[in-house]
């Protein structure tokens, strides 16, 4: 049987969701036997590839990069799956979605630094003005609470998804 | 005087209630599952949360079980994909209108409105956020008030009413901007009326009040006695 190519992506998360992801003991080995992990933080591809079959996204969109990543990933997969509450709701980065990114940064990087005191401008992306869920700017096949959600949750899901089958996440999966 | 029974219909089956009952407390009385939230036993039904909506036989619009009186003869639904739908839609406007970031909140685990989400299958939010900026009152001695948590479900207004009989919160304001505010919108800590009984805490669905010095996940409530308590003094309304 040919593998299925998954990847994984880790927008504004705390990679809580991908801890969970490595949590899930044998459970990886199973999954291995059925997907290639063909892009994500626990593979070398820099580049995210053509024609994926499943996405797991971690993370909530909070700058113009996440926005760009988001729709280059839509673009090139089959099925797009919102793991977790940041990438569901947006979660913990959307508490400072009633601040205005100027006060947020001048808090963090000037009165918040004890030293090289100054917004950061050279290599980071703009920050939106809010942190919003995933599905805020692409379509998502499916959305699977928790932060983050629980191993067996996350290997229940994938299981269902490349076995072809609608996850049925009825009362397993819970916000929080 | 003694009350006329009344027979009606729930989901087809017979069942006999008295006259005066509502539709809610017809169908508990019978072993019944109807979601609600901003009803609790013991304290008035003021039909804010809507998720406790059924169709009833003959009338096209959805009513709140528990501020429905039964009627005789009356054909009541509490279970249809419609019903579902809406009940799911009343959770995600509850959720988009504050902050309700169940991973960091004191009621994590424990919270109604998460259960009630996850209980009606809610995986995620079909409306945009509202993400407001919401103040904490902090200034109470023993509990804390977090604007951000809160569904305006009046449970501990009617509580405090009541059961305590302190008076001690109200809402303010109308529809988004709506707020429970204490004693004539002074910090709680200054509510001279409060008697720091705690049972608002308890009646409170969410992570909105809660005990100081409980960090996430910690703040376990129970509003059973509560119920006890006022129908044991006679207070339901
Ligand atoms: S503080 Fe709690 S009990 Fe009071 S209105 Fe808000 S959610 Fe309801
Ligand atoms: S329980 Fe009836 S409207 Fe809230």
């Amino acid at each position: 049987m040919k593998k299925v190519r998954l990847a994984t992506v880790w927008l504004d998360g705390c990679s809580g969701c991908h801890m969970s992801l490595l949590d899930m003991d044998a459970g990886v080995i199973a999954l291995a036997g059925q997907a290639d992990i063909v892009y994500g933080p626990l593979v070398d591809a820099q580049e995210f590839p053509e024609e994926v079959d499943v996405t797991l996204v971690e993370g909530a969109v909070s700058s113009q990069d996440d926005v760009n990543r988001i729709q280059k990933i839509r673009a090139r997969t089959r099925i797009l799956v919102a793991l977790g509450d940041c990438a569901v709701t947006s979660n913990v980065p959307s508490m400072r979605n009633s601040i205005p990114v100027n006060r947020l940064l001048q808090r963090v990087y000037v009165e918040g630094a004890q030293e090289n005191k100054g917004l950061p401008v050279d290599g980071v992306p703009q920050l939106l003005k809010q942190a919003c869920p995933v599905h805020d700017f692409v379509k998502v096949d499916l959305h699977v609470p928790g932060c983050p959600p629980s191993s067996q949750v996350i290997l229940g899901v994938v299981s269902d998804v490349l076995a072809g089958r609608k996850p049925d996440l009825g009362s397993k999966a819970r916000f929080g | 005087m003694p009350q006329r029974v009344l027979s009606i219909r729930i989901d087809g089956e017979l069942v006999s209630t008295t006259e005066g009952k509502t539709i809610l407390e017809a169908a508990r009385a019978s072993g019944k599952y109807i979601p609600t939230l901003c009803y609790l036993e013991g304290l008035s039904a003021v039909g804010a949360c809507r998720l406790c909506i059924v169709q009833v036989a003959g009338i096209d619009r959805l009513l709140p079980a528990c501020t429905t009186p039964v009627q005789n003869g009356m054909s009541v639904t509490t279970k249809s994909p419609k019903l579902a739908e809406y009940r799911r839609i009343a959770v995600e406007l509850l959720l988009v209108e504050r902050n309700h970031v169940c991973a960091v909140c004191v009621s994590n685990g424990h919270c109604e409105l998460q259960a009630m989400a996850c209980s009606l299958g809610v995986t995620h939010v079909r409306y945009p956020y509202d993400y407001p900026k919401l103040p904490v009152d902090m200034s109470h001695e023993r509990f804390v008030l977090d604007q951000n948590r809160c569904i305006l479900c009046t449970r501990c207004v009617r509580v405090c009413a009541e059961v305590e009989g302190a008076h001690v919160w109200e809402i303010i304001s109308r529809g988004i901007q709506a707020r429970l505010v204490s004693e004539l919108n002074q910090a709680w800590g200054d509510a001279a009326s409060c008697t720091n009984c705690g049972k608002c805490v308890q009646a409170c669905p969410t992570g909105a009040l809660s005990e100081k010095g409980h960090a996430v996940e910690e703040m376990v409530k129970r509003n059973d006695n509560i119920s006890a308590l006022a129908v044991w003094r006679g207070v339901e309304a």
